[in-house]
């Protein structure tokens, strides 16, 4: 943008853009900050009134709030963590030659073409069903009693399946920055007598630092809203064991008719996802700098 | 310490035979430059030297210990890289301490290691930064730094003046030459410059398609070059071939004379020709010739030559100093 003419003609073609963005943010967000402060219940159409904090008092002192956050905090940090330990791995595996690699690695996306609710039910109902999944028939051919994921286990269970969804994008991302590592770096290492552990925690991981700050913080932006896979699996149960923010919101306004509290609830979950977002950048966004 | 020995090392790269066999001694606290053009199978051969590649047939000895099948940071060899390869989070302190830290060494006596380092090469101040905010002759100096605070038995460059600018290049050639003076360790250097060649080695060794022409000091090559290939590689500008009739006044198949052994006169002379471009450079004059048989000459002339584009011209060569190669390439005595 050198002159001031060029400077003022870019900003006259952006702004369409910018204003239509601008719009489609702030309508949903004023009325939901609107409702949030509105005694509003389907249940009761016509009787909507002006309420002040109430819907905000009672979203947060619910007991099922804090078992959401809980669980919203473990399923994000949990899924994380298996997609950028297992990322680097697959990353690893995958950047060594062999026969066949482009059709190995076009495999290695597929489970993120799957939509989320088709692949939690191929999960459900084809691995973790406790008759017919294959794990059920593994235990069997073991000898043990088969466990009931989703019931016993089903936080744990909405990680795995989630975790693998996520998987394929951060290994993709964490393969081509190890791709991008210069070779003579790691050969200067193996003439400085680094052996492979070392070179891989030396050189490897430090260079990947900052494809690993970028899954981060994206994945973690997706996984603060995940509901798809709770809804078709655990419905958010048993109890409140697999509830997450997300899910309670969409409880309190669709399950109880609540629009006031699940208002209210979306205020505080947008307020969480900013808290997060600030812990986050504060933690690893000095990766991103050059 | 820092003897190596080739015997009978190939290389090859699936069915592509990249350097048949080849025996090449290097003496201890010998500078030796290893030299060609672009596929020559030079950066291979010092690979093949540093354990970075498998050789697939032959030993390699260094200080007549079979090395052949060490790990390379065994062999206790030290490698500049041609991209200098320094770790870009680490600072010059912790680039420079790697090795001794992969080794295993107290703190104490890494510290002292590196400041020495450092001192040496002038990078006392900069042991706090990262290798990205350096300038290229400093981060060029870091790869050394790596390189000699392991006091290897001997030295590999890769190329390693290929990334800078010319100015920088002359001063960083002398750097590591001082650097050899004080050390007295045996370097081995890969270019393709052969001006770095000529102005650093002890021992030059050119190489085409892997196989070694030549080996001498930088004065017996110039001096006594073995072939046409060696003839037209070292000097510069390159050596003039004429074929033909001047050819068989001597009998050669092919005579090769160095523009510097040419004289240019416009009075009289042995040849006739006609100027086309001249380069002035001050100090040397390079005149590029037409004769009358068509052949194209470059002729160095000392100073400043008030002769340009078209200026008919007579030229001379000094008799003794005409080189004569038969039809095979190779130099007639």
């Amino acid at each position: 943008m050198a002159t001031d003419h060029s400077r003022i003609a870019a900003r006259l073609m952006i702004s369409p853009a910018v204003l239509l963005l601008l719009g489609w943010m702030v309508v949903p967000l004023s009325m939901t900050i609107y409702f949030s402060f509105l005694s509003y219940n389907l249940l009761s159409p016509g009787t909507e009134e002006w309420i002040g904090l109430v819907n905000y008092e009672f979203f947060l002192t619910d007991p099922a709030f804090f078992a959401a956050l809980g669980n919203t905090l473990l399923l994000v940090g949990g899924v994380l963590l298996i997609t950028i330990v297992g990322g680097v791995g697959l990353a690893l595996l995958l950047d060594q030659p062999m026969w066949g690699q482009g059709i190995v690695r076009i495999l290695m996306i597929a489970p993120f073409f799957v939509m989320p609710t088709v692949s939690a039910l191929v999960w459900k109902n084809m691995f973790m069903n406790p008759v017919n999944g294959l794990f059920a028939h593994l235990a069997k051919f073991l000898g043990v009693a088969p466990f009931d994921f989703l019931a016993h286990a089903p936080l744990f269970s909405v990680v795995i399946i989630v975790a693998w969804q996520w998987l394929p994008f951060s290994t993709l991302i964490l393969l081509t920055a190890m791709q991008s590592l210069d070779q003579e770096q790691l050969e200067a290492a193996k003439m400085d007598g680094a052996k492979k552990f070392r070179r891989f925690f030396h050189i490897v991981l430090p260079h990947l630092s900052r494809a690993i700050t970028v899954v981060i913080l994206i994945q973690t932006i997706f996984l603060l809203s995940i509901f798809a896979e709770i809804l078709v699996t655990t419905n958010g149960g048993p109890g409140y064991a697999s509830t997450n923010i997300t899910y309670l919101v969409y409880a309190q306004s669709l399950l109880q008719f609540d629009v006031g509290g699940g208002s209210a609830g979306g205020i505080i979950a947008v307020i969480l996802a900013n808290i997060v977002a600030v812990f986050l950048m504060r933690m690893i966004g000095k990766n991103l700098e050059a | 310490m820092g003897s190596i020995k080739l015997e009978n090392v190939t290389k090859s790269f699936g069915d592509v035979a990249v350097i048949p066999p080849l025996n090449l001694e290097i003496n201890e606290g010998e500078f030796v430059v290893f030299v060609g053009p672009s596929g020559c199978g030079k950066s291979t051969l010092l690979r093949l030297i540093a354990g970075l590649e498998d050789v697939s047939s032959g030993n390699i000895y260094i200080d007549g210990a079979d090395a052949t099948g060490i790990r390379p940071a065994r062999r206790g060899l030290a490698m500049v890289f041609q991209s200098y390869a320094l770790y870009p989070h680490m600072s010059v302190r912790n680039n420079i301490a790697f090795p001794l830290k992969m080794a295993g060494m107290a703190a104490a006596e890494i510290d002292r290691k590196v400041m020495g380092a450092a001192e040496v090469l002038n990078l006392t101040d900069y042991l706090k930064r990262r290798p990205g905010q350096l300038s290229g002759g400093q981060r060029q100096r870091v790869a050394i730094g790596r390189a000699i605070v392991r006091e290897p038995k001997a030295f590999l460059f890769d190329e390693p003046l290929s990334n800078l600018d010319a100015a920088l290049r002359v001063n960083m050639r002398l750097e590591i030459s001082e650097l050899h003076q004080k050390l007295k360790t045996t370097m081995v250097y890969v270019t393709h410059d052969q001006i770095e060649a000529m102005t650093m080695a002890d021992k030059i060794v050119v190489l085409r398609k892997g196989v070694i022409e030549q080996v001498g000091t930088p004065l017996e090559l110039y001096r006594n070059p073995a072939n046409l290939f060696v003839a037209s590689f070292i000097g510069s500008p390159k050596m003039n071939f004429l074929k033909g009739k001047e050819a068989a006044r001597h009998d050669a198949h092919t005579i090769g004379i160095r523009p510097e052994h040419l004289s240019i006169s416009r009075q009289e002379g042995l040849w006739k020709g006609t100027v086309g471009v001249a380069e002035h450079l001050g100090s040397d004059t390079f005149l590029y010739v037409t004769l009358a048989d068509g052949s194209q000459v470059t002729v160095r002339a000392a100073g400043e030559v008030e002769l340009s584009h078209g200026d008919s011209v007579y030229i001379s060569a000094e008799t003794d100093r005409i080189y004569r190669f038969g039809p095979d390439g190779l130099a007639l005595k």
